[in-house]
This record gives C-alpha cells, sequence and structure tokens, in this order.
C-alpha cells in the first residue's frame, strides 16, 4: 500500500469508522470523542510503526477501545488494563464495502428521522454524515454557527431521550422514512450545486458528496425513488464544468458548450432514469430526472424538445402542484406556444401565488417581456429580481442582462 | 422505554371514535404486553384548574385554552425504542380523528434530594 497521509486517510475513512461508532455505541458525541483520541494516537504511532494495512479497520479498534475506556470512567469502574487494548492485531475483513455502507445507511435515516425538523435533518447528516463543521454548515444555509448548533445539540438530545434508534427502516416503514432522505440529499447537492453566497469556502464538494449518498442508497434500496434522484443529481453534474465561466460567472443552459458536458455521466443518468420509469409510476425526482434528460438529448439549445419538456412538467405539476413548478411549466409553455401566452400565464402566476419574492420568476418575465419587445417593462422585471436575490454570481448574471437592454 | 401517547380531539370529533374499538385496540396492547395503562378523560368542560401561589390555592373552572384539540386520553405504554413507539400510537383508533402526540417518559432524577 501506498504511504498516505494521516489526513488523507481522515478524509477518506473517518466516516465510514465513525459511522460504524455511531451504530454500536448509540451516541454521537462519544463517537466523535473516540474517533479523535484514535487520530491522535495515529499521528503518534504510524510514523514510528508505519501505517497498518486497514487502517480504518485500526481506527475502529482503538477507538472502539477509547469509547469503552470513556464509558467505564464514566460509571467510575477500573479502565481496561493496557493488555487489553484492542489496535494491536491485523485482521483485513473488518471493513468490508457492505458493512461500511449498511452502517452508513444507518446513519442517515437517523439523522433523517421524521421526529427531526427538516432543518435540523439537514445539518445534522451534513455535520455528522459529511463530517461539515458547523460554521461551514452556516454559511452554506446563510444562517448563524449558534442556530446550526442549537439544531444539531437539539437533534441529538431528541434521539437521545426519545430513543430513536441508530437503524434504518424495515420495509413497511420505508414509505415514510424514504422521502427525508431523499429530500436532504438532495439538498445537500443544489447546495454543493448553486454555491450559494456561503463565505466560508468548504472543504468537501458537496454535490459529490450527496451523488456518493446517492449511489449508496440506489445499491442499498434500489427503487424508482432513489434512481429518480440519482439521475437528477447526476444530469445536473454533467454540466457542471459548462455552467460556471472563466470569471466564476453562470452560464445559461441555452448557452453552454455542450461538448463539455460529461457524457459518461449523462449515459449513467439516462439508464438510471428509464429504470426508474420503468419500474414504477413516476415520482417528482424521475420526472425532473427526465426533463434534465431532454436537455442532456439536445446538441444544440435549438434541437431542445420543448413539447416532450412541458408534457413533462403537466406530469410534475400533477404530483407537485407548486408555484415553483408552475413557474417552470410556464417558462417550457413559452417555447411550445409563444412568449405573450406565457407572460399572461406569469402575470396571473404572480397574482396568486407567493412567488413575487422569488428572483427567477421575475428573471422569466424579463425574458418574456424581453421577448415581445417590451424592453422598459424586461428592465423593471429584471431590477425586481435583483431585488430578491444576495447571491453574487445570480446578481451579475442578471445585471449582464440589464446591461444588454 | 415508557411512552405516553396524549390523544387529541376536537369537539366535532370528540365522539367520533366508539369506546369498543378503542377498548379493542388497548386489550391487544396488553396481550403483547405493551400497554402499562390507558383512560380516556371527560369532556374539558369538566376539568378545574388548581395552582398554588405564594401559599394561596386558587381553584378555578376550566382551562378553557384557544386550541382547538383537546386532551382526550391518554396510553402509556412500553416499547424498544421510538419506532415501536410510533407504530403502536399509529394503531390508537382515534389517531385517524385528531392527533396523537407521543412523548417519552423521563426518570426522576432524585439526587437533589
Amino acid at each position: 500500500m501506498l504511504t498516505l497521509s494521516i489526513e488523507e486517510i481522515y478524509r477518506r475513512c473517518s466516516r465510514a469508522v465513525f459511522a460504524r461508532l455511531v451504530v454500536e455505541f448509540k451516541d454521537f458525541d462519544l463517537a466523535e470523542d473516540a474517533l479523535q483520541e484514535a487520530f491522535a494516537a495515529a499521528v503518534k504511532q504510524w510514523p514510528a510503526d508505519g501505517v497498518p494495512n486497514v487502517p480504518e479497520a485500526w481506527l475502529y479498534r482503538t477507538a472502539r477501545f477509547c469509547a469503552i475506556d470513556a464509558i467505564r470512567k464514566k460509571s467510575r469502574l477500573q479502565p481496561l488494563p493496557e493488555e487489553d487494548r484492542p489496535g494491536t492485531i491485523e485482521t483485513e475483513s473488518e471493513f468490508t464495502v457492505e458493512e461500511v455502507s449498511d452502517e452508513l445507511l444507518r446513519l442517515i435515516f437517523t439523522c433523517c428521522h421524521p421526529a427531526i425538523s427538516p432543518d435540523a435533518q439537514i445539518a445534522l447528516t451534513l455535520r455528522e454524515v459529511c463530517d461539515l463543521t458547523t460554521e461551514e454548515i452556516a454559511s452554506a444555509f446563510l444562517t448563524q454557527p449558534s442556530t446550526v448548533a442549537q439544531r444539531i445539540v437539539r437533534a441529538k438530545q431528541k434521539i437521545r431521550e426519545a430513543k430513536i434508534p441508530f437503524d434504518a427502516p424495515s420495509k413497511e416503514e420505508l414509505p415514510h422514512r424514504l422521502p427525508p432522505v431523499l429530500k436532504t440529499v438532495y439538498l445537500v447537492f443544489n447546495e454543493g450545486y448553486n454555491a450559494s453566497s456561503g463565505a466560508v469556502a468548504l472543504r468537501t464538494d458537496l454535490s459529490k458528496e450527496a451523488i456518493r449518498l446517492g449511489r449508496l442508497l440506489v445499491t442499498a434500496l434500489p427503487s424508482p425513488h432513489t434512481k429518480g434522484l440519482l439521475a437528477l443529481m447526476l444530469f445536473h453534474e454533467s454540466r457542471s464544468v459548462a455552467r460556471t465561466g472563466s470569471s466564476g460567472e453562470i452560464v445559461r443552459l441555452e448557452d453552454q458548450d455542450r461538448s463539455r458536458w460529461d457524457q459518461e455521466m449523462i449515459t449513467d443518468a439516462d439508464g438510471l432514469v428509464r429504470e426508474s420509469l420503468a419500474e414504477g409510476l413516476p415520482n417528482t425526482y424521475s420526472l425532473q430526472a427526465a426533463i434534465a434528460g431532454v436537455h442532456a438529448a439536445a446538441i444544440a439549445a435549438e434541437e431542445t424538445d420543448w413539447n416532450e419538456i412541458l408534457g413533462l412538467y403537466e406530469l410534475l405539476y400533477r404530483l407537485e402542484p407548486t408555484p415553483v413548478v408552475a413557474l417552470n411549466r410556464i417558462v417550457a409553455a413559452s417555447k411550445v406556444h409563444g412568449a405573450l401566452h406565457a407572460l399572461e400565464a406569469l402575470n396571473a402566476l404572480l397574482n396568486e401565488s407567493d412567488l413575487q419574492n422569488y428572483h427567477l420568476a421575475h428573471v422569466a418575465k424579463g425574458e418574456f417581456c424581453l421577448q415581445l419587445r417590451r424592453l422598459s417593462e424586461a428592465k423593471e422585471a429584471f431590477q425586481n429580481a435583483l431585488q430578491h436575490t444576495d447571491q453574487a454570481p445570480e446578481i451579475r448574471l442578471i445585471q449582464t442582462r440589464l446591461d444588454g437592454l | 422505554m415508557k411512552y405516553l401517547c396524549l390523544v387529541y380531539l376536537d369537539q366535532e370529533h370528540w365522539n367520533a371514535c366508539p369506546d369498543h374499538l378503542c377498548g379493542q385496540y388497548a386489550q391487544e396492547l396488553v396481550d403483547k404486553g405493551k400497554l402499562l395503562h390507558g383512560e380516556p378523560l371527560h369532556d374539558i368542560s369538566t376539568a378545574t384548574t388548581v395552582r398554588v401561589r405564594n401559599g394561596q390555592v386558587s381553584i378555578t373552572d376550566g382551562p378553557f385554552a384557544e386550541t382547538k384539540e383537546l386532551l382526550a386520553g391518554f396510553y402509556l405504554i412500553d416499547a424498544k425504542d421510538l419506532n415501536e413507539a410510533l407504530r403502536i400510537a399509529e394503531g390508537i383508533p382515534p389517531a385517524k380523528h385528531g392527533t396523537i402526540e407521543v412523548r417519552p417518559v423521563r426518570e426522576l432524577d432524585m439526587s437533589g434530594a
């Protein structure tokens, strides 16, 4: 084995070891402290003795000892005698891919238990499954670190006191236990994808992290929902290089250099969305993935099959009649039925929903007005859009549209 | 682990669930060794509130809270974990008409005695 730095080993396997410890000891803080102690021991021991063949197994045994020791100390019993300390025998079979996935899965389902509030679910998942600090989580979601810390503390307290088990759900429970997990994973993905105005640079690529969790879910629980979500994330991720310009600006879908889209990811996503739609009723993820798939299939923006996209949005709206889906449906309709028709529909939607606060609704209005050569109305719409976003790349994109008028 | 399942119903659904259904479910739980105790309550109009402030006892009619759903009964259950408690709560017949609040029971901390 190549000699890896302890830092690399931490990045690569700390979460697997952590998941195993949490599932075993049913205590987040105990597991975290034990893991830190094990790494501290590794920093001392490995430079002299060499890195063990299976570092995660060594770390797990050492951390496990630390945890047991901490429990004994707490209950005022004697600490383990030196010769009982694990961490010296090397076995290779203790960290199989299946076992690690199984424990990570249990950890995710615990963090996303529906008895925990959605805000706390995502904070806890980012903290415990993805190993982000409270500062990083706060920065990603534009909240105060103290708010995030409080959410995490309360959630852990509820897990402990209400005895939420560290377990994946049974087959019967899966229908109401899976949706919050999928939603959290998708939120993690979006946070990475949109990289909102956060001031602290993240160490982890949240989109890649979410895709990793998505793959884990597809492997452990293959279903139309898990496949749909993974397909959706892969379609978006396939465009990640093309959607950012040389100075960090957002490149709109229709302006992207499609030769830079990751075809391997697209093929992967395409297979998944087909399986998802073939295996069950369409769901919100498979439909959104199918829409992304129609875009991915177009060699050029003008080749896009908007009829197909509009049909898919109709289906999505039936499942999820929200103002945001209605907005996207109108944008798709504008490509099929023209901007005038779309503008009327959008004005009606703006009157009857709370979309006035959503910058993309004003951007869409601006684009429709632009196509209809109503320049002063377009200007007003783009200016309204600016009032409703604080994401720097979005502001620049809207500013470019205004400058073009 | 003990959990208290509190049954809340609004006036409109107060009698929606016939007693024999609740009794049947309670018996099922007893047979499985899951029910420690359970009782239905009389209407909120029969409630009396007691408070002691500065040694003075005050007794008033009520409470007449603004909330629409009122406590209608309780099941004290014994469950392995929250998931089992939630499954049991799901089966409580008035869950179809009102709401069931599931609360873990804590131990009294006697260390300050």
